[in-house]
This record gives C-alpha cells, sequence and structure tokens, in this order.
C-alpha cells in the first residue's frame, strides 16, 4: 500500500505549490510513489474527505503558508490529527514568512491600509438559503508550530527542488530524521557560493547599498560591496540560487540550527562589520539600511522573541 | 546537554550580616531548593571559610551532586576559591556558578523584600544557568623569563635589582636620559635625614654595572602588544648624540661648549638654574652620558656651530650628532609599571602666590635650595638674594581640598617638617608650619615631630586661606602675608614671612592615562593606576602580568614604595619560577559542522586567534591566542562558533531565570 | 489600589570595566535602585542581540549594556562591536514600536562607582515614565509579544 500523503496552503503564495511542480520529471516518480489525498491546487479532494478518514491514515502532510486566519488554523488542527507526520513546508510555514510582516500592526492595521475608509469586511452573507462565513483574521500571522506541533521543516520561499526531492528522500527513509529537524544542510549559504574566495578576510562597510541604488558587480562577493546580502546567516540548501542571479541572499532558508532567532543574528553580525567608531560615523552608515525589520526579518518575524504573538493559540493537538 | 541527571546544591551565604542584614538568607535557601534539579540547598555563615568550602566538599561525595550555585559576594573575589573547593571535592571546577548578592544587592539596597527577591532571582538564574556547564580544563601557558620594568626612579630600580638579583634578566626603560626619579632632586630622606643620594646612588651604580640589567635611558614604551607570559614590547630610544658605549665620562665637553654661560633653563634643578645645550642632568646621573638638546644647540639649529665639544672629546669621538632614534623590539612575561608621580602644580592655587611673588617656592624647589649640589650651593637664598629669617611651610596644597584633590599625599606632612628643620639649620630663620593634621605614622616619624616641637618651629592649625603682599602696617613692609584661621587659638591671624614654601601634594603624571592604555590596565578615580583590589592584591593590576610599584599606584613615601617593588618583583617571580600560567578555559571554538568559512570572524579578533584553515574552508580558533571575550562568538552570523562557560543557551536561561515570574 | 509599577531591567555588564563599578558601589555603599539584575559576561562585544531581544520578550521592561569607554575595552575593540549592535538595534526597536529609551549602552569604567547609581535610578524613572513594555492579558503594548 502506498503512503498517503497531502499538501495544503494556509497564507500562501502559491510559490511552494509550484516547488513541488518544479520537480519536474521527478514529480511522476513523487506521484508514483506516494497517493496523494488532498492538494486544492491540484486534485479534488475535499476538506470533508480529509475529515472522513481516520486519525493519523495520511502518512506525511505537507503544509505550507502561515497560519493567519481562523480556517487556516482549523485546516493545520484538522490535518495534524489525520497524519502521523506534519511538514512546515517553506518559510511561510516554518518562520511565518513575508506575510509575517504584517505583524508590525494587527488585522485592523492590515484592513485600514488596504481598504482605507472601508468598514471591515462581512463576516457573513445568505444567499440562496446557503450560508457563506469569512474566517476571522487574527491579530497576527503565526508559523504553523505555534497552531500546531510539527515534525520536520523544509525551508525556502519556495524550497528549492535539490531540497524537495532531498526532503522526500529523507522522509521516507529508514531510521527517519530526528524529530524537529529542518530538511536542509546545517551550514549558511556561503557554503555553496559560487563567489565565497571573492569574499574579503576583512571586510568593513562604510555605506550600505539598495540593490535599486547601484549595479551589483557579477563576481565580487556581494556582502563586500556594500549590499546587506544576508548569505552567511542563512541555511544552505538553496544553491545560491538568489546570488546566481546577481541579487543578494534576502534569508528565506532561516537560521542554522545552532541560532535561535534569525533577524538578531543577522542584524547582529551585519552590524559587526560596519566601520567607524563614531556613534555619527556609525549612524551614517547604519542610514543605508533604511528598513531594517524588513531587511533582517523578511521571512521570519512570526517565529522571532519580539514578533510574534502568545496566548491566542494554544499549542496542542484537538 | 548533559547525559546524566543533574543534581544541584545551592548554597546560600550570610557573611556574617553583610548579606543577612539585608537579604533573607533563609527564604532564599527555600526558594533555592524547590527550584528544578536541585538536590541540596544551605545556608551558611562564611561560606568562604575552611568550613564553608568543606561542606561543598563533603556535599559532593554525600549527595552525589554533579553542579554546585553559591550565592555570596563578587566572584571577582571567591569564585576561584570555590572553584578550587570543587576540585578538591572530585568535580570539576567549571561545574560552578556564583551569584553575587552582596557588592550588588545586600550592600546598595536597602529594602529587605525587594533585596531578597533579587537575590532569589538572581539565584534562580545561576541554578538554570548551571546545569548547562560542561566540563573544562585551564590551559597552560609558558612564561618568557624577561621582565619590563618601566620608570627608573627608587621603585623601579629597587624591583629591578631585587629581580637580577635573583638570575631574571631586566629591561629597565626611563623616559628621562638618567634613572634616580624624584628621590635624585631631594636633599635628605625622613625622619633619619640620610642623605638621599647616599643612598640612592649606589642603587643607582648597581643597576649600570649589573649584568642581567638592560638598561635604557631617553627611552619610552610605545607598543605593547601580547598577554600574560608573552608581551612583545616597542621601545622608542631617543637619541643623546652622544654615544653611550664610546663616552667615558669625562664631561670635558660641558666645559668646551661654546656657550659660555649656561643659558637654558635647568629642568633638574626645576628651573632655578641654567644649563648648557650639551648637558647631564645632575653630577650623579646613571649613565654617566651627558645628552644634547636639539632644541637648543647652536649646530642642530644653525649648523654653524664651531663644535668645541665634539674636539674635546677627541680620540673617543663619543659625540655624533647624526645620531638616530633606534626602536627595539623586546619579549618579556611580565611588566612592573613604576612610572611615578607629579608634583601637584602650584599655580593651580594662585592665592598661594606662587609664580606671582618670587619668593614663594614649591617644596621640590626648597629641597633643590638646601642641597649642596644646588643651584645656590645648599644656601637657602631667595630669589631676591636675600636669606629669610621667617619662613611659613604651607601644607595640604593641593591636598585634602574639595578644589583641587580630594586625597591626602601621605609624605607632605613629613617632608614639611624635614625642610622645616633644614632650613633652620641653614638660615637660623623662624619656621611656621601651618597644617591642618599632623600626619606622622611611620616608624620614627611622630619621634620626628617632636623633635621639631623641641627645635621651637611654631605649629599653627589652620588651612591657609591667601599669601599676599597687601600689607597693613610697617611690621608687614616688604614681607608676605600668610592669612590663616588659628583653629586651636579661635581668631584670625596675619603672619608676616619672607618666604613661603608651598608643600604641593602628589598626583598622577599627565600621561597616566595615556600609559595604562598602552599596557591595558585601569586607573582609578583619581586618575592612579588601579591595582586589583586595594588590601589584598596592591600590585596586582587586571591584567595578568602586569604589576605596579611605588606612586604611579598612589602616593607613598620611600619606604613604602621600596617595600612595594619588592613586592611586584615578587609577584614577577612567582610567575616566572613557577614557569606557566594556567589560562581561563572561557575560550571560542568552532563548530566545523555549522561553520560555513564565511571569513567573519577572522577579522573580529584582535588577537588574530581566528583563521581560515584552507584545507577545510572553515575557520578554527587557536585557542592559546582567544583570551575569552566573546566578540566573535555574537558576531558569527550562523551561530558556528561558541564561548566556553559563556554559550548563548547558557545566557538564555540566565534570562530566563531572571525574568519568569516567581 | 494598583500596586506601583516597577520596571524590571535585564543589565548586561563587561567583566573588567562596569561589572567592577557594580562592585565598587557595592564596597562603597552606594545605594540605588533594586530593579536591575546583571548578567555578567566578559566583553560588552560578547552581547548577541539575541539576548537582547530575548529579555525584552521575556518580561524585561529595559535592557542595559555596561561597557568599557571607548578606547579602554580591555580586549581592544568589543565594546566598538557593541556600539555598532546597539545603534542597529535601535532602529529595529523603532521600527517595532518600542521606545529607544528602553534599550541604553553605557561606558562605566571600574572607577565610576556612582556612575552605575546614578544610571540606573535613571533608567528606572524612565521606565516608570514609560509604563511596562507589556501591557496586562487582553492588551497589546507594542503590537509584539513573545514567542520562543
Amino acid at each position: 500500500m502506498k503512503p498517503k500523503v497531502a499538501f495544503y496552503w494556509c497564507a500562501s503564495c502559491g510559490g511552494c505549490e509550484e516547488a513541488v511542480l518544479d520537480l519536474a520529471e521527478a514529480v511522476l516518480d513523487v506521484a508514483a510513489a506516494v497517493d496523494i489525498v488532498f492538494w486544492p491546487v491540484a486534485l479534488d479532494f475535499k476538506e470533508a474527505d480529509v475529515a472522513g478518514m481516520d486519525d493519523g491514515a495520511i502518512a506525511i502532510s505537507f503544509v505550507n503558508g502561515a497560519v493567519r486566519t481562523s480556517h487556516q488554523l482549523e485546516m493545520a488542527r484538522l490535518l495534524r490529527r489525520k497524519s502521523k507526520l506534519v511538514v512546515a513546508f517553506g518559510a511561510c510555514a516554518q518562520l511565518g514568512g513575508i506575510p509575517g510582516l504584517a505583524n508590525l500592526t494587527t488585522a485592523s492595521g492590515v484592513l485600514d491600509e488596504v481598504y482605507r475608509d472601508m468598514a471591515v469586511p462581512l463576516r457573513e452573507i445568505r444567499e440562496d438559503g446557503a450560508t457563506l462565513t469569512l474566517p476571522e483574521l487574527f491579530d497576527a500571522v503565526f508559523a504553523l508550530d505555534r497552531a500546531i506541533p510539527v515534525d520536520y521543516y523544509v525551508p525556502g520561499c519556495p524550497p528549492s527542488p535539490k531540497v524537495v526531492a532531498d526532503a522526500f528522500q529523507a522522509l521516507l527513509r529508514d531510521p527517519p530524521p530526528e524529530p524537529g529537524t529542518v530538511l536542509a544542510p546545517n551550514q549558511a549559504m556561503c557554503d555553496e557560493c559560487p563567489r565565497r574566495d571573492r569574499r574579503p578576510e576583512d571586510v568593513k562597510l562604510a555605506r550600505f547599498y539598495g540593490v535599486e541604488e547601484r549595479a551589483i558587480d557579477p563576481a565580487d562577493c556581494i556582502l563586500a560591496q556594500g549590499f546587506p546580502c544576508l548569505g552567511p546567516a542563512t541555511r544552505a540548501g538553496c544553491g545560491a540560487r538568489c546570488i546566481k542571479g546577481n541579487m543578494p541572499c534576502t534569508g528565506c532558508f532561516g537560521p542554522t540550527s545552532a541560532v535561535r532567532d534569525y533577524g538578531a543574528k543577522a542584524l547582529c553580525s551585519i552590524a559587526s562589520i560596519v566601520s567607524g567608531n563614531e556613534v555619527e560615523e556609525i549612524d551614517g552608515t547604519l542610514d543605508g539600511i533604511a528598513d531594517p525589520v524588513g531587511t533582517f526579518y523578511r521571512y521570519s518575524l512570526p517565529a522571532s522573541f519580539l514578533g510574534g504573538q502568545a496566548g491566542n493559540l494554544p499549542h496542542g493537538r484537538q | 546537554m548533559p547525559d546524566r541527571e543533574v543534581r544541584i546544591g545551592v548554597y546560600t551565604c550570610h557573611c556574617g550580616t553583610n548579606i543577612a542584614a539585608t537579604v533573607d538568607v533563609r527564604a532564599v535557601a527555600e526558594f533555592a531548593a524547590a527550584l528544578p534539579h536541585v538536590v541540596l540547598s544551605r545556608e551558611y555563615k562564611y561560606m568562604c571559610s575552611e568550613p564553608g568550602q568543606d561542606l561543598i566538599r563533603q556535599d559532593i561525595r554525600d549527595h552525589n551532586l554533579n553542579r554546585i550555585v553559591v550565592a555570596s559576594c563578587s566572584p571577582h573575589l571567591h569564585e576561584h576559591t570555590f572553584r578550587t573547593a570543587l576540585k578538591v571535592g572530585g568535580l570539576n571546577p567549571y561545574y560552578f556558578h556564583m551569584v553575587n548578592i552582596r557588592e550588588q544587592v545586600s550592600w546598595v539596597h536597602t529594602d529587605r523584600a525587594q533585596a531578597t527577591k533579587k537575590a532569589k532571582y538572581l539565584v534562580r538564574a545561576a541554578v538554570r544557568r548551571v546545569g548547562l556547564h560542561e566540563p573544562l580544563e585551564r590551559g597552560r601557558v609558558a612564561i618568557h623569563p624577561d621582565v619590563l620594568v618601566v620608570g627608573g626612579g627608587i621603585a623601579g630600580i629597587h624591583a629591578a635589582l631585587t629581580l637580577a638579583n635573583a638570575g631574571k634578566h631586566v629591561f629597565l626603560v626611563e623616559k628621562e636620559p638618567t634613572i634616580g626619579g624624584h628621590m635624585a632632586r631631594f636633599d635628605k630622606t625622613f625622619p633619619t635625614l640620610d642623605c638621599a643620594a647616599c643612598i640612592l646612588t649606589p642603587k643607582m651604580s648597581a643597576v649600570r654595572a649589573h649584568p642581567n640589567i638592560t638598561l635604557w635611558t631617553y627611552a619610552e614604551v610605545t607598543k605593547v602588544d601580547g598577554y600574560v607570559g608573552n608581551y612583545k614590547a616597542t621601545v622608542l630610544r631617543h637619541p643623546r648624540y652622544v654615544d653611550e658605549d664610546l663616552c667615558s665620562g669625562c664631561l670635558q665637553c660641558l666645559e668646551a661648549c661654546v656657550y659660555k654661560q649656561a643659558k637654558v633653563p635647568d629642568d633638574f634643578n626645576l628651573g632655578l638654574s641654567k644649563r648648557r645645550p650639551i648637558y647631564i642632568p645632575f653630577p650623579q646621573a646613571v649613565p654617566q652620558v651627558p645628552v644634547v638638546d636639539p632644541e637648543t644647540c647652536i649646530q642642530f639649529k644653525s649648523g654653524k656651530c664651531k663644535t668645541t665639544c665634539i674636539e674635546a672629546c677627541g680620540e673617543r669621538h663619543a659625540i655624533n650628532l647624526q645620531a638616530e632614534s633606534k626602536v627595539e623590539q623586546i619579549e618579556v612575561g611580565t611588566v612592573i609599571l613604576a612610572t611615578g608621580f607629579q608634583t601637584f602644580d602650584a599655580a593651580r592655587t594662585p592665592y598661594y602666590g606662587y609664580g606671582r611673588y618670587p619668593n614663594v617656592y614649591t617644596a621640590l624647589e626648597v629641597e633643590r635650595l638646601v642641597n649642596a649640589s644646588g643651584p645656590t650651593g645648599g644656601e637657602v637664598v631667595m630669589r631676591d638674594g636675600r636669606k629669610p629669617q621667617t619662613v611659613g611651610i604651607v601644607h595640604c596644597v593641593g591636598s585634602r581640598d574639595e578644589n583641587t584633590h580630594r586625597w591626602c599625599s601621605r609624605v607632605c606632612c613629613m617632608y614639611s617638617l624635614k625642610l622645616a628643620h633644614l632650613i633652620k639649620e641653614h638660615t637660623g630663620a623662624e619656621i611656621f608650619n601651618f597644617y591642618i593634621d599632623i600626619r606622622t605614622p611611620g616608624k620614627g616619624f611622630e619621634e620626628f615631630y617632636q623633635k621639631l616641637l623641641n627645635e621651637h618651629v611654631h605649629f599653627i592649625r589652620g588651612r591657609v586661606a591667601e599669601v599676599t603682599d597687601w600689607v597693613f602696617d610697617a611690621s608687614e613692609e616688604g614681607k608676605l602675608v600668610i592669612r590663616v584661621e588659628d583653629t586651636l587659638a579661635g581668631f584670625v591671624r596675619r603672619i608676616p614671612v619672607d618666604m613661603v614654601v608651598l608643600a604641593t601634594g602628589l598626583e598622577p603624571r599627565a600621561d597616566a592615562a595615556e600609559v595604562r592604555r598602552l599596557f591595558n590596565i585601569s586607573c582609578g578615580g583619581e586618575g592612579f593606576f588601579l591595582e586589583r583590589h586595594p588590601k589584598l592584591a596592591p600590585v596586582n593590576t587586571f591584567t595578568d602580568g602586569i604589576f605596579l610599584a611605588g606612586c604611579c599606584q598612589g602616593p607613598k613615601d620611600i619606604p613604602d614604595t621600596v617595600a612595594q617593588a619588592g613586592a611586584a618583583a615578587a609577584e614577577a617571580m612567582a610567575l616566572i619560577d613557577a614557569g606557566y600560567v594556567e589560562t581561563e578555559p572561557n575560550t571560542a571554538h568552532v563548530d566545523e559542522a555549522v561553520c560555513c568559512g564565511c571569513k567573519t570572524c577572522n577579522s573580529m579578533c584582535p588577537y588574530h586567534a581566528i583563521s581560515l584553515v584552507e584545507e577545510i574552508r572553515k575557520s578554527r580558533v587557536n585557542e592559546a591566542l582567544c583570551k575569552g571575550c566573546g566578540t566573535c562568538v555574537a558576531a558569527c552570523p550562523s551561530g558556528a562558533i561558541r564561548q566556553n562557560l559563556f554559550e548563548d543557551e547558557e545566557i538564555f536561561e540566565e534570562i530566563e531565570g531572571i525574568l519568569s515570574n516567581a | 489600589m494598583p500596586e506601583e509599577f516597577e520596571p524590571k531591567i535585564v543589565a548586561f555588564f563587561c567583566n573588567w570595566c562596569t561589572y567592577l563599578a557594580a562592585d565598587l558601589a557595592g564596597t562603597s555603599r552606594i545605594r540605588y535602585a533594586p530593579n536591575a539584575e546583571v548578567v555578567r559576561v566578559m566583553c560588552s562585544g560578547r552581547i548577541d542581540v539575541q539576548f537582547i531581544l530575548k529579555a525584552f520578550a521575556k518580561g524585561a521592561d529595559g535592557v542595559l549594556i555596561g561597557g568599557c569607554h571607548p578606547g579602554d575595552c580591555h580586549y581592544q575593540e568589543g565594546n566598538y562591536k557593541a556600539l555598532r549592535r546597539y545603534r542597529l538595534v535601535q532602529r529595529l526597536l523603532r521600527q517595532m514600536g518600542i521606545e529607544e529609551e528602553r534599550l541604553r549602552l553605557e561606558w562605566i569604567s571600574a572607577a565610576e562607582g556612582d556612575r552605575v547609581r546614578v544610571v540606573i535610578n535613571e533608567m528606572v524613572e524612565t521606565l516608570k515614565r514609560l509604563g511596562p513594555l507589556r501591557k496586562a492579558e487582553g492588551e497589546r503594548a507594542a503590537d509584539l509579544v513573545e514567542v520562543a
């Protein structure tokens, strides 16, 4: 009997679904090895089908996207009940992701920003005797493991084909990896960066540049050129794809296992290589980082020490 | 993470009443007993005592403890004591953490409830932290046997001789062209009235002659790198323009100088006399080699001198006006700083008239006047040519004063008595000493004071308000009037005198801040070099291997200076003879499984302890060079570097322990 | 009647300067407010930004960093790293809606026992005026609460 597998998306952009498809021909091997019982983007199974299964009937559920609404919470809990293993797939599920930057405000703050001067959307509509409801928008965005216990994480925004393929292999292996493992190499991205040897031993920056400010030399270390490349702080596994695209790393694979708060550590390290000993000089250099939260916590604000919300979501099985 | 079960013993100390008077020690001990993994929680009167330490040793055995927390005084005092207790008790000494509930709780807070609460939280933080401690071993660093002594006054001289006699090689570096320091300027020393030069110059000669001492005068230390046992110092030797090896000390060049009259103010005699551009600081200078002052020598300024000095030197060819400064690099294991003091600048107390009235002198200037080889040949003759018939000696100038320096300079009462005696001896004048207290604590000091009383020197108790030439009546005409409240008699007096002597205090040298940065030590609030502990470690600093001797650490007289210099030499010797020093194992190390070779850490380390290992493309820390600051640990972007004893996880636990609500 | 708010400060003091100054305040019996609890590190350069944010997340109303004066660091330059990180963290906190005065960096040398008193007392006053970082259950002080 082929193991049953589910894919689900919470607050997500669809990129992680594409990441699975990015396996290209390999996706056929996956389809052959497993029995996909739920995948809203691709297959027509309903929530009721999942609810009707036995608890633990699904071998692995891959859940991507952050938890932002009551419905997403409900689905996360449903899949947790029905699955032996739940894998947080992608940066949003692992760390809260880009949607997590909304944690700088509240639900009403978000709605005001987007739909200024309009009332909060209707929560309920009746039509033809049927009732349609909108789920509750939580005041904060949560990473998946704040909603349900998570067994493994597949990092990346989205995870790279290699990481996805390796993750599948790892999960189907016996014995499986240690619970809680992030299924990607445990070094920072410099390990696989083609420009690593171009980084001088002593990088001291007097100025930071935004990518829109000046051209990036395609051969030299991007950080050494004054762009805040977070490669040294970010887990490897992506094959340095952004660097190969001549763009600085923005940190979507999250931290190594030695770091608890990604943004704090990345910030700490970048600040350490600022040149200058006087406050005015230092401040002048730091002016080049106009948006610290966006730079350092682009993908991980909900998972950070200060950027999530406790209390509203009890962590546990339903 | 520890494999076996963590079993913690917590000990909360009363420290007599030092802690117990403010912190409810019992409550803290009871609180600790209820914390996770705490197997045993005791309170005790004096944990650092032998029975206190024994408690720990016994409990480790009897209760199978594998972690110890002691809540008592500052770790700076007793961390080592307790770590040793663990070791003797059979436990790795680093399974220990200390909580400071004395200096930072009971001694600084008054509310018992709040102090006790704070103590509890700090203990909880330690208990959480210590569970993560790992066993660590101290490293060993070899000690280079050579010593650098900075400063060639009596302190530096004595330290150097002591070490040299013990067979150690010493570099003695002195800024001036001669050693001898302030003591060379004194006439007689109190209380014995020994001739200062007579007791100093034999020691100066001994330094010169000693095979184990390399003497560099007219030289300064400009750079210091390294750490205890392995210091590398750069010494800049200024050119004297007279070669020390070729000069025979005949001094004929001095006589032969084209300047028939000396014109340059003589620094040794504090400007009271003049010298020529080629000079020797004083007759018994060591080395007995002249110096050419390029600021005033005609040959340097115009190139047009007859250079009769070179002619007078003849076949020895010792004078070389093209000489250049020389830079020496030396390696030593220990350093003794004996850079001395400077006297308080009397111009800062303008109400005493120094610099305005020619017959107001500082004490050091008077030392030169009474000295037989001084500017007046030992005659006490004032600037206006007269001999004084009345002299006022003003104590505490620049000392014991909120407006200048708060401290007591310790030597001024005694030297004021000494000068009173010497001036009276030389001139028969009537002498008045104006004092706040007469401080004569040393051996023979009180007896010396009695002697002065018997010599009918007048003592008036009161801080002098001003010295003025504004006279009331004819009896004061031509004199300086000292206005003072005579606090024993109870009224303000005007005492007219011919000569005023200001007993100026001792203060840190102007370059002390610079020197201490060079050697990476601290200064205290007043500016003197900071000792490690004022009672128990007066010659050590917080930088291992750097010791202090003499007035650079604080005002003191010659006997105390010599004693301290001996102590510093002994401390240096203790290190050298042990051969090695143990290093704290709080070093950093790279987890090679996580390191990606980004090299961020390489440039973070001021000791160049981290470098990239090309073969594996990962960085590695040289633990012998690592000083344990942890800067690289915070800077590492991926968390690959960790610090023993200060792991991220350990500090997170401390933070949680402080903050989780009780 | 609600109890007067007593701010909680986590103070990271470097071993060679600020920690000794705090000890000196003790031996000199200088009194100051009991709101600060000290975490000792060897150098202010050891202070990881994670520690600062963790302290705020776990209930600190203020965080104080104490290090050697510029030029005096026992390990040469660690305090400069601390200064650079501090300036960037301040911007981060500002952006997150946390008042800048809650994080304070002070250079305090081993001789400046009284300065410890001045700084801690001042900080307590400031934090009393700002109020707790995390308000009572149900209210969010700065739209942020701790997670891990």
